[in-house]
């Protein structure tokens, strides 16, 4: 397979176009504008169609507008302008329109930085918009990752008809890296894909047919109680069946780093360091952080494990939360985080784990 | 093999475009795992701009590493603010047209290329990049320089009048680079 040498914004932009989706809408916003820069080149050679709309909120709305047409249709921004753009993913959520949207985090709350940062934790896997929805949220490290992800999350978001998260950051979306990009679905299997929805999407119905209706709201309380049960089912079959995760060496790990994203591939490159020395250290690395990879943290021996080390860039620690419930208590958590902008340092990772492993946390 | 390569300056000089280049070059002709992380803040035209190229056997840790072994200086701004970043042993390659001061420590090996003045002497500043680029090649053989001159032609080959001054600017590079290397060694 022919490798080439993408930087992740631009990657991202092909693999979905390579996945079959044929609407972009976004607004410019640091650090993900190779996004959009690269969709408005590369849609009108597909057939497909970029637009910049006046605003967050207008983009990701004519996205929902086109995932309820039965176009695979996507956006992405950057934490702040993923804020602005949470009242159209709940509507989507709502009515079950499937849309791939990505956020490029950076620096928070507010306007921050526009440097890499993973302070939008929360806001990806617990409140992404009103009504208390969940998704699907897939978390690259590496730009062949970010490629891979893409191009399943619009499979995932049609097979569910829910929105799907790419959840990255400054740096995957800045760095250039070699990648292997996935096969270009040809014209007719798009159209198949859209035909696939006729029974739900608003795709031109005759007379006769069942006519497609979308609709992010129920006028009968029960109605909407019965969706929300529905949703749960589905979220429910996530954490059996969608669960991806990276585990190293948890079966002899004294110490455990737990990190996603661009954390993770920092906090892996630590514990090389730290095997080659000698040092009991495992890893988890969710590579889907909704469903969290709560079971992996059942494989860890107890009998040995001192602690579990949470690494993020974000203060205070987000994903900790998660991290504390599948734990359970059965052993101390410590946390290694920057934030602001500020990458982690890979000595830092190593100097908290020396700390650690040296006893200098109580079981 | 790990490298960690830091290459800094004013803006407009191509610092980024040498990252991009040799980063594009590891890419093409070798197995390893490679990154280039461009530095991105308010950045403005005569500001300052640095890129990172990372490169190793296995996959890459953090883009932007703190502590690079290797260090690009394009104007004495840089030299001042980045060679305390580069590991003891380390080879700070410097613009001796601008950059006046030293490390200001002895357990740097420093390469001074005059790479402002060669490119004038060529005939324009804008290829002062590419000499860099092949002195940079030319010290440290890091990849065969036909595959860096291929990667050349390729990225900046849109407009043919550059095709043989950015030739000739990187033979000169890499000539100014062997030199130096011969007298290190």
């Amino acid at each position: 397979m022919k490798k080439v040498f993408m930087k992740g914004c631009e990657a991202i932009a092909e693999a979905a176009v390579r996945a079959g989706a044929r609407f972009y809408a976004g607004y410019p916003i640091t650090p993900q504008n190779e996004i959009p820069e690269y969709m408005s080149r590369r849609m009108p050679q597909v057939g497909g169609v970029f637009l910049q709309g006046e605003s967050e909120i207008a983009s990701v709305t004519m996205v929902y507008g086109a995932g309820a047409g039965g176009t695979r249709a996507m956006t992405s921004s950057s934490s702040v302008g993923i804020s602005l753009k949470s009242e159209g993913i709940s509507y989507c959520a709502g009515a079950r329109v499937p849309m791939v949207y990505v956020n490029m985090q950076r620096g928070g709350p507010g306007v921050g930085t526009i440097q890499a940062a993973q302070q939008d934790y929360f806001q990806a896997t617990r409140a992404s918009g009103n009504g208390g929805f969940k998704m699907i949220v897939l978390a690259p490290a590496t730009v062949q990752e970010a490629v891979d992800m893409t191009y399943r999350a619009f499979d995932l978001a049609e097979r569910d008809r829910n929105p799907v998260l790419i959840l990255g950051d400054g740096v995957l979306g800045t760095i250039m890296e070699p990648v292997v990009l996935p096969e270009m679905k040809s014209d007719e299997e798009v159209a198949a894909l859209k035909q696939k929805n006729r029974d739900w999407a608003i795709v031109g119905h005759s007379r006769e047919e069942k006519r497609g209706f979308i609709d992010p709201g129920y006028w009968s309380t029960d109605m909407q109680e019965a969706h929300c049960v529905s949703l749960n089912e589905m979220y429910e079959r996530w954490q059996r069946e969608d669960v991806q995760v990276e585990e190293l060496y948890l079966e002899d790990a004294e110490l455990v780093f737990v990190a996603y994203g661009t954390s993770a591939r920092i906090a892996k490159s630590a514990l090389k360091l730290l095997r080659a020395e000698g040092h009991r250290v495992g890893m988890i690395r969710p590579l889907t952080v909704s469903p969290f990879p709560a079971a992996s943290f059942d494989k860890i021996d107890y009998a040995r494990c001192k602690c579990v080390l949470d690494i993020e860039m974000s203060i205070p620690a987000q994903m900790i939360y998660d991290v504390e419930l599948a734990l359970r208590e059965r052993c101390a958590v410590e946390t290694c985080l920057r934030s602001g902008g500020n990458l982690i340092e890979r000595d830092d990772v190593v100097k908290k784990a020396h700390e650690i492993l040296k006893g200098g946390v109580e079981r | 093999m790990e490298l960690n390569l830091m290459v800094a300056g004013f803006g407009g000089q191509g610092v980024m475009m040498i990252g991009k280049l040799l980063s594009q070059a590891i890419c093409d002709s070798t197995d390893y795992h490679v990154t280039f992380y461009p530095s991105y803040g308010a950045q403005q035209r005569g500001g300052t701009a640095n890129c990172y190229v990372v490169a190793a056997d296995d996959a890459v840790g953090s883009p932007k590493p703190s502590i690079v072994d290797q260090l690009i200086v394009m104007n004495d701004v840089s030299m001042v603010k980045f060679s305390p970043n580069v590991k003891s042993g380390g080879i700070i390659f410097t613009n001796s047209s601008l950059v006046k001061s030293g490390a200001g420590r002895e357990d740097v090996t420093i390469v001074p290329i005059p790479v402002t003045e060669i490119a004038m002497e060529l005939g324009s500043l804008k290829v002062l990049n590419i000499v860099m680029l092949g002195a940079y090649i030319g010290y440290t053989n890091l990849i065969d320089e036909d595959l860096v001159l291929d990667c050349i032609l390729r990225l900046l080959g849109k407009k043919p009048e550059f095709i043989e001054l950015n030739k000739t600017a990187f033979a000169k590079g890499l000539a100014e680079g062997r030199k130096a290397k011969a007298a290190h060694t």
